[in-house]
């Protein structure tokens, strides 16, 4: 997929650029990767303390409940806007070696993913202990790698977009935000049903979204005990895949212009 | 063989005086409004393997640009490219090294970026290292090196590559004489083994010392294209070169007494 016409060993140079971007981010920091966890616990920590004493709600395990919603939440963001400034942050690389440029906002989606994975590991800890491992849990690679291509094409879009309108970058920021409010995080889908009584549309779009399926996965599969549904995995596959094809798509055919505005 | 030939090769950049709205900036292109900035015009020649090609050319003659185009960083307004064999390019000091990666890092990065393979770099790290002449100081970040020091680093990954086309962008004017002598006696023997070698330099010297041939660039276009000793007197001019053998003693000096 990513061989064409490149007498690269694409493999090594990928897996050498993911390693660079992981490294870099926390080089400097006495915590080092520690920070990539603390994150997650703090947001956690208040979300709780917020809908605990201030708010009300009777739901279960809802720590875990919140981190089953955060991680997905923070990779995607992560993944996606340092993804956008791959490009033009790796200038450098990108304007004097020649290389396939892809390998650039997919190193650092893959870099963010490597993160992902140590607090997913500690997540699945946590859930083993409290409510025990299941079987199910072997759904989470095929969720994991979906969330992955899934990221991967929209960041190729908006990595290759931010190069000619700088401004993607802030467009992006942005939306992380709204969607913060708009992905059940802290709160279930269940109340998503019930709010949206009437609205079927406003149903509809948020159904749709795969940010949102991938939490209501990981929440059925680790709290749940249960297996998602078909109708589910198979949305998130083609939606996975088509955002894969488009970004690469695009990557591929605004990508030799590069050099000229970086 | 390694070959490269242009045929007529052009490059547009749009100048943007000042900032606008991406409404304005796809109504301008629409428009074909913008203000073109040609820094290639018609430019064509071939350089084959086993030559040495310094390009001279005042600031802003278009000689990166050239060499970003032939390096297959970017691509040509219009005009065709022909390029065989395996590019390396030291297109800057130090070439995207990250300040905060270790010197081995950063020659790990750099190698499997320019398509060195893991098992190639594995065998030739020591080697890479011992050249660059910076071993004490290998997994130090690279934010401590000196502007020599990573231009050294960048240059000997560049040569074990082995690349079949060499191309150096001023990397030559930034080491000691010390580490000039040894990167010329490199490139002469990858040129003896049939690479092909773009030098750019603003130092004459080097030009003089290493290219059998050089290309003049001028306002984007080729300017003159000869034999070093005809072309570099011209580009000079009427100054102290103008005596086309007043070059092998500069010659002797850049290349020392080995030579």
């Amino acid at each position: 997929m990513l061989t064409l016409g490149s007498t690269h060993d694409v493999l090594y140079a990928l897996t050498s650029l993911t390693a660079k971007e992981f490294k870099v981010r926390y080089r400097n920091m006495s915590l080092g990767i520690l920070w990539s966890l603390a994150n997650p616990i703090i947001v956690m920590s208040v979300l709780t303390f917020v809908f605990t004493f201030i708010i009300q709600n009777a739901k279960q395990y809802f720590p875990l409940f919140l981190l089953m919603g955060i991680l997905p939440y923070n990779f995607f963001c992560l993944a996606w806007t340092t993804g956008t400034t791959s490009i033009t942050d790796n200038a450098a690389l990108v304007k004097k070696i020649s290389f396939p440029r892809e390998l650039v906002p997919f190193a650092s989606v893959l870099a963010n993913a490597l993160h992902y994975l140590i607090q997913l590991g500690l997540l699945l800890l946590a859930t083993g202990i409290v409510i025990g491992p299941s079987l199910l849990w072997l759904w989470l690679p095929v969720i994991f790698v979906l969330q992955i291509l899934f990221v991967s094409g929209l960041s190729l879009c908006s990595a290759a977009f931010n190069v000619y309108f700088r401004d993607t970058r802030y467009v992006v920021e942005s939306a992380t935000l709204v969607l913060f409010w708009l992905v059940p995080i802290f709160y279930s889908f269940g109340e998503i049903e019930q709010m949206t009584q009437g609205y079927s549309f406003l149903r509809t779009v948020l159904s749709y979204n795969p940010l949102a399926a991938t939490i209501f996965c990981i929440r059925k599969i680790l709290l749940y005990g249960e297996f998602f549904d078909w109708s589910t995995l198979i949305k998130l596959t083609g939606a996975s895949m088509s955002s894969m094809m488009i970004g690469l798509l695009y990557f591929r055919r605004v990508q030799s212009d590069f050099a000229d505005c970086l | 063989m390694a070959i490269v030939r242009l045929e007529n090769l052009s490059k547009r950049y749009f100048i943007h005086h000042k900032r606008q709205l991406v409404a304005q900036r796809i109504w301008k292109r629409l428009q074909r409004a913008e203000e073109p900035f040609w820094a290639l015009r018609g430019v064509s020649f071939t350089v084959q393997g086993g030559e040495t090609v310094g390009i001279v050319g005042h600031n802003g003659a278009g000689k990166s640009t050239l060499l970003e185009i032939i390096a297959g960083t970017a691509s040509p307004t219009s005009g065709k490219v022909e390029r065989r064999g395996k590019v390396g390019a030291v297109l800057e000091v130090g070439t995207g090294f990250h300040p905060d990666l270790t010197g081995a890092e950063n020659t790990h990065l750099n190698a499997a970026l320019l398509g060195m393979s893991k098992t190639e770099l594995q065998r030739k790290f020591s080697s890479i290292v011992e050249f660059s002449g910076i071993t004490d100081f290998i997994d130090e970040p690279a934010r401590t090196y000196s502007t020599g020091m990573l231009s050294r680093l960048g240059f000997s990954v560049a040569v074990h590559l082995e690349p079949e086309i060499i191309i150096l962008d001023e990397v030559l004017s930034v080491g000691d004489q010390t580490f000039l002598r040894k990167c010329i006696k490199e490139i002469n023997r990858l040129v003896n083994e049939g690479t092909l070698a773009l030098v750019v330099s603003h130092n004459l010297d080097v030009i003089a010392a290493l290219c059998g041939r050089v290309i003049w660039l001028d306002h984007g276009r080729v300017k003159s294209d000869g034999p070093v000793d005809e072309v570099l007197p011209r580009y000079v001019g009427e100054g102290f070169l103008s005596n086309p053998r007043i070059l092998h003693p500069i010659k002797k000096t850049v290349l020392g007494a080995d030579e």
